[in-house]
C-alpha cells in the first residue's frame, strides 16, 4: 500500500473529496518553490503533484509550459526535483507525492536508476503524459514493480471499448482529463463531466480525480462534489508567475482546498 | 518466414510502430484513440488502389510527377570522378517533394471526413504545401510557424496566406520548427473532432514516420526506373539531405534491399559538429531519446532536455530525426554525416554556376557531399542525389551569408 492508497482510504473512511495541487519544481526558484511544497500539506492538500520540469510540454498550456522554462533558466533538474520531496519528507510529513511530467528526461536518466532514486525521496507516484497504455513496457510496469503508483490520465476520447486498456496497470487514482485540451485552457461544466466520471467509475474501483481548467474555490466544489476530487494546476502556477509570496500562494491553495472540501 | 523477409530491410515498422528501439507511440491520452483511428485508415487506404488512382492522378497533373532525372554532366567533369546524376524534385509544383506527402495526407483526412488541416512548418516549405492542396480541396487550413522563422521567411508566409491559409506565429519555447510542433499537436488534443494533423517529415507518433514514408517513396520508385532506363543497373550511391529525413527516406526506401546500394544522409552540421551544439546533427551529435511521440536520435542535454538546433538552412532546424533513420544508422545499412553551413553555402554556388540550377539550402548540404567523394571515385561510380528542393525561397539568407547587398539597383559583392 502506498501513501497514495492510505490517502485516499482515509479519506474514504472520512467520507470527504480529495483536494490535488500541481506546483512545478524550481519555480520561480529552488527554494520558493520548496517553500511552497512545504506548507501545501498545512494549507489542506490531499496529494501533492510536483512536475517535473521539461522543455517541451506538448498537453501543457502556456502557463505551465512558462513555469517549466523559468525552472530550467534557474537550473532545475530532476536531482533537484527529486530533492524537494526529500526535503518535504525530511519534516516527517507524510503527504503523498506524485511526479508529473514527460518521459524524456526520465528516459534519460535510465529507468532503473529514476525509480531507484524516485522511491528514495518519497514519491509516491507517476504521470508521465506521453506514456500512453500502449508504451506500458517503457515504464509502467517496471515502477509498479518498484512499488511506484502509475495513475494514468483518461479522456473526453477514451471510448469505452478503450477504456479497459487505460485502467489495466493503472493504480494510486485515475486522472480524469475534464476536456479535450490543454491544461489551463478551457473549464469544465460539471454537468458534462458527471456521466464521464460515472462511466469510469463504473469500470474501477480506484478513486477518479477530475483536473483540467479548474480555476476557483466554487468550481473546485463542483467538481469535487461529481468525483472522488479535484486537481487545481494552472491557477496556482498562475499566482507563483505573477510574483505572489508563498504566504499569498497558500492561503489562494487553501481557498481552493476547502472549496473542494466543502463538496 | 522465407529467407528474403527475414533479410528485408523494407518490413518496418512493427505493430508497435517500432524500427528496431525506434519509433512508437508517445502521445498524450487524448491523441491515442486519433492516432489508431488514422492508422486504420491508412492500414486500409494503403491497400486500396482508387487510393493509389487518385495519388497517381494528383501527382502526374498537379504536382507534375515524374521528377526527371538528370545527368549533371558539366558538375561531374568539373569534379573529375563520380558520375553524377540529380533527381529533380525541385520541379514539383511548390517547388519542393513536400507536396508528395501532403497529396497523401489530404486525401485520407477527406476519406475521415475531416474539415480542418493543421500543420507545422520550419522554413515554410510544408506550410506552403499543406496551404496549396487545401485551397485545391477547399479545407480550412492552419499553420503553426515558429516566430523566428515566420521572421526570416517572410515570402513564404505571404504565400500560404495568399492561399487562404491561417499562418499561427508561435512564440511559446523559442519560437522554432519544434514549438511549432508542440503547439500544432496541441491544437489537435483541443479539436479532435474535426481537425487532421498533416505533419511534413517521418517524424511523429506511428503511424506517421511510415506514412509519410510511404508517400515520398515514389522519389527512390521513380529515380530506380529512370536509372534502369538511363545506364541499365543501379547506382552506386545514393545521397540525400536530413533535417526530420522525408526526402531522404523516400529516396532510400526503395533501395533498402538493394545491398550493392551505398546509402548516404547528410545531415546539417551548422557551425561544426561541437560541444555548443551549433548544428543540428542528431545522429552525429546527439542521443536517442523520446520527443514528439518517437523515439529518435535528438541533440538533448545530460538531464534530458531538447536543445535547439542551429543551421544556416531553416529546414533542417530541427533537434530530431525520424527514427528509421535511427534505426538505419545503428543496424549500418545507411551511412551519415555532416557538412557545415560553409561547405553547404560553397556546393549552392557551384551548382548554380555549373549546372543552371538554383538548389534549396537543404539539398545543397548533400550535393556538399557529393563534391567531397565524387572526385577519389572512378568515373565509372553513379552517384543519385536528391535535388529536393529549389533555392527561390533561400537567395536572401544566401545573399546575407555572402555580404551582397540587394537593396541597392546593382547590388554589391564584397569581392
Amino acid at each position: 500500500m502506498t501513501r497514495i492508497d492510505a490517502k485516499f482510504a482515509q479519506l474514504r473512511s472520512e467520507n470527504r473529496k480529495a483536494f490535488v495541487s500541481y506546483v512545478m519544481a524550481g519555480d520561480p526558484s529552488y527554494e520558493v518553490s520548496r517553500d511552497i511544497v512545504l506548507g501545501l500539506p498545512g494549507a489542506g492538500v490531499d496529494v501533492i503533484e510536483l512536475g517535473l520540469p521539461f522543455t517541451d510540454p506538448m498537453a501543457d498550456g502556456g502557463t505551465i509550459q512558462l513555469a517549466g522554462q523559468r525552472a530550467l533558466a534557474q537550473g532545475m533538474t530532476l536531482e533537484k526535483t527529486l530533492n524537494i520531496a526529500r526535503e518535504l519528507r525530511a519534516t516527517g510529513d507524510e503527504t503523498p507525492i506524485v511526479l508529473m511530467g514527460y518521459y524524456n528526461p526520465i528516459y534519460s536518466r535510465g529507468v532503473d536508476r529514476f525509480l531507484t532514486e524516485a522511491k528514495e525521496a518519497g514519491i509516491d507516484g507517476l504521470i508521465v503524459v506521453d506514456l500512453p497504455p500502449e508504451e506500458d513496457d517503457e515504464l509502467c510496469i517496471p515502477a509498479q514493480a518498484a512499488g511506484l503508483n502509475f495513475i494514468r490520465l483518461a479522456t473526453p476520447t477514451t471510448d469505452d471499448e478503450r477504456l479497459p486498456a487505460v485502467l489495466t496497470n493503472t493504480s494510486g487514482f485515475v486522472y480524469y482529463v475534464s476536456i479535450t485540451g490543454i491544461t489551463g485552457a478551457a473549464a469544465p461544466e460539471p454537468s458534462d463531466v458527471a456521466p464521464e466520471v460515472a462511466r469510469i467509475k463504473a469500470a474501477t474501483d480506484l478513486p477518479v480525480i477530475v483536473g483540467f481548467g479548474i480555476r476557483t474555490p466554487d468550481m473546485a466544489k463542483g467538481i469535487a462534489e461529481i468525483a472522488d476530487g479535484a486537481v487545481v494546476g494552472s491557477a496556482i502556477v498562475s499566482e507563483i508567475a505573477d510574483g505572489k509570496s508563498v504566504d499569498e500562494v497558500l492561503a489562494f491553495v487553501k481557498s481552493l482546498a476547502d472549496g473542494a472540501h466543502s463538496a | 518466414m522465407p529467407d528474403d523477409l527475414i533479410n528485408s530491410f523494407m518490413t518496418g515498422p512493427d505493430e508497435k510502430g517500432r524500427f528496431g528501439d525506434f519509433g512508437g507511440r508517445f502521445v498524450s491520452e487524448t491523441l491515442m484513440p486519433l492516432i489508431l483511428e488514422l492508422e486504420k485508415q491508412y492500414e486500409h487506404a494503403k491497400t486500396d488502389e482508387t487510393f493509389w488512382a487518385e495519388m497517381h492522378d494528383l501527382w502526374t497533373h498537379y504536382v507534375g510527377r515524374p521528377s526527371p532525372l538528370y545527368f549533371a554532366e558539366r558538375l561531374t567533369e568539373h569534379l573529375g570522378g563520380a558520375k553524377i546524376y540529380l533527381k529533380r524534385d525541385e520541379l514539383n509544383h511548390t517547388g519542393a517533394h513536400k507536396i508528395n506527402n501532403v497529396l497523401g495526407q489530404i486525401i485520407l483526412a477527406r476519406r475521415m471526413g475531416k474539415t480542418r488541416i493543421i500543420a507545422e512548418t520550419g522554413a515554410g516549405q510544408h506550410g506552403v504545401a499543406t496551404a496549396t492542396v487545401c485551397a485545391k480541396f477547399g479545407l480550412k487550413c492552419v499553420v503553426y510557424m515558429g516566430a523566428h522563422d515566420v521572421e526570416r521567411q517572410a515570402p513564404n508566409v505571404f504565400r500560404m496566406r495568399l492561399l487562404g491559409a491561417e499562418v499561427i506565429p508561435v512564440t511559446s519555447g523559442r519560437g522554432t520548427l519544434k514549438d511549432a510542433m508542440n503547439d500544432a499537436l496541441r491544437d489537435w488534443v483541443t479539436n479532435v473532432r474535426d481537425t487532421f494533423y498533416c505533419i511534413g517529415t517521418v517524424a511523429g507518433p506511428h503511424p506517421y514516420p511510415a506514412m509519410v514514408r510511404d508517400f515520398q517513396a515514389i522519389i527512390g520508385q521513380e529515380a530506380k526506373e529512370q536509372m534502369m532506363a538511363a545506364e541499365g543497373r543501379l547506382p552506386d550511391t545514393i545521397i540525400a539531405a536530413i533535417g526530420g529525413g522525408s526526402n531522404a527516406m523516400g529516396l532510400f526506401f526503395p533501395f533498402l534491399d538493394d545491398k550493392e546500394v551505398n546509402i548516404i544522409g547528410v545531415e546539417a552540421g551548422g557551425k561544426g559538429v561541437n560541444a555548443k551544439m551549433e548544428h543540428c546533427a542528431s545522429l552525429t551529435g546527439g542521443r536517442p531519446g523520446v520527443l514528439h511521440g518517437n523515439r529518435t536520435y535528438l541533440l538533448q542535454d545530460d538531464d534530458g532536455q531538447i536543445l535547439e538546433g542551429y543551421s544556416i538552412s531553416a529546414g533542417l532546424d530541427y533537434p530530431g530525426i525520424g527514427p528509421e533513420h535511427s534505426w538505419l544508422h545503428e543496424i549500418g545499412r545507411a551511412k551519415y554525416v555532416s557538412i557545415t553551413d560553409v561547405e553547404a553555402l560553397e556546393a549552392f554556388q557551384l551548382c548554380c554556376q555549373q549546372e543552371g540550377i538554383i538548389p534549396a539550402l537543404e539539398p545543397s548540404h548533400a550535393m556538399a557531399h557529393v563534391m567531397k567523394i565524387a572526385p577519389e571515385l572512378p568515373k565509372d561510380h553513379i552517384i543519385c542525389m536528391n535535388m529536393c528542393g529549389r533555392g527561390d525561397k533561400d537567395i536572401f539568407t544566401v545573399a546575407r551569408a555572402l555580404d551582397f547587398d540587394m537593396s541597392g539597383p546593382e547590388g554589391r559583392s564584397v569581392e
